[in-house]
């Protein structure tokens, strides 16, 4: 048998305080798609930069075709054909495709750039494996999707034969993904290897050919994807097992809590973004807003939460017209909660402490704010208590908010608003790249909420999410209500009809 | 798609306006309009002149802004650079005054090269080994230079002798325009050197591999990192270049324009060029056209004292008042590069 184009041994990798990788084997075979899966902070990326030579291992050997090799930075990994398509996309906005795959490997004669040798090659790439890629495009004017590809052909300019996808998914359409996946069965089938890093069980059973788990910073076990399950892959990977599906009883709706009426507002550029939307939810229950991206859902979370004008329309909260209040009149006199779908942006400081976080929406209040100063002690005994209530792990209250894992940010921001007294619930993409683990807990605080009494209004763009959460569900389609539907009366399908602007 | 049309549009408009300025100017000079005062006063060959001689200090400057903030080092020093550039110029003038006058000037380019140069290197090592704000550190250059250079002048010592100017005679053989021509391009040596490096840079940012790396690496760091560019690197390089044209800047102030040293000579002239650098988009030709328009104004304002009954003081606030309301027309039209200002920090450990 052939020598594996890849082999891990024994890699450790120890940061201040933590192990990130602790004695990690893995092979990846020629023409392999290998699916590396584990929540997140298993230490997958660590494991990823440590083969593209960003990272050096604190122990452990890495063979390249059979040779052992040591690599000092990207140029080494890149040299003996290894290609890392970065989670985050690390593409210039403002030039152009082919000079994004070119730097770094530029092509020069006489001490000038030859671009057209250069989108020549691209051209060829491109076409070769079917990507469609244009090189005299600006990538700032590409969809997430594009850049993508741009990302995979800079690779293989690079004549990578091991190609690394973190978390290639987690910014795609159901389109682009089915699109990413066209484009990894071609890479493999010429010849290509590729690690396919993810979280998402579903995916990883679609496309890879081999499944390595990883917890903890340690490979766990290895699956075939002809015989795993889902269940078994979210087992291994949380270490116990996993609820995939959330228990909850029938809902008991009481009053209405918030009420819609004909609200109407238009997005950051001034176009209708929702056209008189009307609906209600009431105590007690979960209404699910499901929806393509960008149908109004963000500005229908930004218009209940003050954030944003409504043009027309009418707001009302436990019976109290809220209709363009502040958002801080919203959050205390209609007792509602937030939890964004943007947390860095809406939800959390990332360079303050989880203390100081903790407090954001009560800290000029008793006993957090004394006069004009602020009770340090009681903002740490108030972080102390809800760190351990909503399992957020970290080594102490003090630590800065951004360094925490996605999950445990999310859990944060979780903790803030669950732990007032609440009526109004309103969370948007409350699960977004987050670990099996973490979504486990967000679900079962939502339902632990409704059964409180609490309204609930759940917004996800994955319709597995309201499918599991909702008790109704509402589909929008370009700003407006297209539809609403019993939860026992929904279907993928219907849904699906719905989302695409098909109404009943 | 506005924000590049806008430019386009823009670079048209100071080509055109440029090519008229030189078009009535050649009338202006050479025809009986010369005898009408005011076009006289904006057209004259003396005007255009003082004009081009405002403008190459200003470029100069530009152009070092342009260096160290498309690697995403924002350089407000600039000022502080031309000053110590100025001095060092001086200083090594006065020291060989007695050799071969070019030989001496050539010391003083050196100088000012070498001082500016620097300059550039220890607002590079504030602000990528020590992480200072940039902001900061370019305002501690500016500071270090007024008071070194003012505690450190000797009123007494003189530079013997300044660049004089070059002609080309072949320009006076072209019929009709030549004579004009000839006119016009006689400048000392600085002045060419100081356009012919606008063409330079443009072509080097744009066209090689030095710049495509010098622009990623001020757009987004860390994608050049991904593929093996040592970014800090960069950074030093294009600081330390940067510093070496601001410090010319100064050297042609006491090598070519006035032959002397003054304390704070530079007068503000490092902030009109950072002016000129946003007005120019970050593009050294642009940067170019705004330099040409400070100048002018500038070079303005010697003619138009004689003409305008109003106070010296306020003509001499001309320069000033353009600069400020070109910068302040441009907000959220300009686009400075993304990474500027950013501690650059490697993942690896």
């Amino acid at each position: 048998m052939q020598a594996p184009v890849l082999e891990i041994r024994n890699i450790s990798k120890h940061f201040p305080g933590v192990i990130a990788n602790d004695k990690v084997n893995l092979t990846l075979q020629h023409g392999e798609i290998l699916a590396l899966l584990g929540e997140n902070g298993a230490g997958k990326s660590t494991l990823m930069n440590i083969i593209y030579g960003l990272y050096q291992p604190t122990s452990g050997e890495i063979l390249v075709n059979g040779k052992p090799v040591v690599m000092h930075n990207p140029n080494d990994a890149i040299a003996l054909g290894i290609g890392m398509v970065h989670q985050h996309f690390q593409l210039v906005g403002v030039m152009t495709v082919a000079e994004n795959i070119m730097l770094g490997s530029e092509t020069v004669s006489n001490g000038f750039l030859r671009t057209r040798t250069v989108a020549k090659r691209i051209a060829e790439l491109s076409h070769r494996y079917s990507l469609d890629v244009d090189p005299y495009a600006l990538v700032e004017d590409l969809p997430v999707g594009m850049r993508q590809r741009v990302e995979i052909v800079k690779t293989l300019y690079r004549n990578a034969n091991i190609i690394i996808l973190d978390e290639p998914t987690a910014v795609l359409t159901p389109q682009e993904i089915d699109g990413l996946f066209t484009v990894m069965g071609q890479l493999k089938q010429q010849g290509k290897s590729i690690i396919f890093i993810t979280h998402k069980l579903k995916e990883v059973l679609r496309i890879a050919d081999r499944i390595a788990v990883l917890r903890g910073g340690k490979a766990v076990g290895e699956a075939d994807p002809k015989t795993a399950t889902q269940a078994t892959l979210a087992s291994l990977m949380v270490g116990r097992e996993v609820i995939l599906t959330v228990d909850k009883t029938p809902a008991k709706p009481q009053a209405v809590v918030l009420d819609l009426q004909q609200v109407s507002a238009h997005d950051d550029l001034g176009q209708p973004a929702l056209r008189n939307v009307s609906f209600q939810v009431h105590a007690g229950e979960i209404i699910g807003v499901a929806g393509v991206q960008g149908n109004g859902q963000t500005e229908l979370v930004e218009v209940i939460n003050g954030l944003r004008k409504a043009d027309s329309g009418r707001i009302t909260i436990g019976g109290v017209e809220m209709t363009n209040a502040t958002p801080r009149q919203i959050t205390e006199m209609g007792q509602s909660c937030h939890v964004p779908e943007d947390r860095h942006a809406y939800g959390m400081v990332d360079s303050y402490s989880i203390a100081d976080n903790l407090v954001l929406n009560t800290y000029y209040q008793q006993p957090y704010a004394r006069g004009l100063s602020i009770n340090t002690r009681a903002i740490h005994d108030h972080a102390q208590s809800l760190v351990k209530q909503f399992d957020v792990r970290t080594p102490s209250v003090e630590t800065a908010g951004g360094s925490l894992s996605g999950g445990n940010q999310q859990k944060m921001v979780v903790a803030r608003e669950f732990s007032r007294p609440i009526k109004l619930l309103i969370a948007a993409q409350p699960t977004r790249g987050i670990d099996v683990g973490s979504i486990e807990f967000i679900h079962n605080q939502i339902v632990a909420k409704r059964d409180d009494g609490v309204a609930v209004l759940l917004v996800s763009s994955e319709l597995d999410e309201i499918m599991a959460l909702a008790d109704r569900i509402v589909v929008m389609y370009k700003g407006e209500v297209i539809g609403i539907v019993e939860r026992a009366e929904a279907t993928r399908e219907g849904l699906g009809l719905l989302m695409a602007g098909v109404s009943a | 798609m506005s924000q590049r049309s806008f430019f386009r549009g823009t670079s048209l408009l100071s080509a055109i306006l440029m090519i008229v300025v030189l078009v009535l100017a050649f009338l202006v000079n050479t025809t009986a309009l010369h005898d009408n005062t005011w076009l006289r006063v904006l057209f004259d060959i003396s005007t255009i002149n003082f004009a081009l001689r405002a403008t190459v200090p200003l470029i100069l400057g530009a152009l070092s802004g342009i260096l160290c903030e498309r690697s995403g080092i924002i350089n407000i020093g600039i000022e502080g650079m031309m000053l110590a550039g100025a001095y060092g110029a001086f200083i090594a003038k006065v020291a060989t005054n007695d050799w071969n006058l070019t030989a001496s000037l050539l010391v003083g380019v050196l100088a000012a090269l070498v001082i500016g140069g620097l300059m550039g290197w220890l607002h590079a090592l504030l602000s990528i080994r020590f992480r200072m704000d940039q902001i900061i550190s370019g305002t501690v250059l500016i500071i270090l230079a007024t008071g070194f250079t003012s505690y450190l002048f000797n009123r007494d010592a003189v530079a013997v002798g300044k660049f004089s100017d070059i002609s080309i005679p072949v320009l006076a053989t072209i019929p009709v325009v030549g004579e004009f021509l000839f006119q016009l391009f006689r400048k000392p040596p600085l002045t060419y050197l100081a356009l012919l490096l606008v063409v330079v840079v443009h072509i080097a940012l744009f066209y090689t591999r030095w710049g495509l790396r010098t622009r990623a690496v001020g757009e987004h760091p860390r994608a050049a990192d991904t593929v093996g560019i040592n970014v800090n690197r960069y950074r030093y390089v294009n600081t330390i270049i940067g510093g070496m044209l601001a410090g010319l800047a100064g050297g042609f102030l006491v090598l070519e324009a006035v032959g002397q040293f003054q304390e704070n000579m530079t007068a503000g002239r490092g902030f009109t060029a950072l002016a000129a650098m946003i007005f120019g988009n970050w593009n050294p030709v642009g940067a170019f056209g705004a330099s040409l328009l400070f100048g002018y104004t500038i070079g303005l304002q010697n003619t138009l004292q004689e003409l305008v009954p109003i106070p010296r003081q306020f003509v001499s606030m001309l320069p000033y008042v353009v600069t400020i309301v070109a910068v302040s027309g441009l907000v959220g039209r300009v686009r400075p590069p993304a990474a500027e200002g950013k501690v650059y920090e490697t993942e690896g450990h």
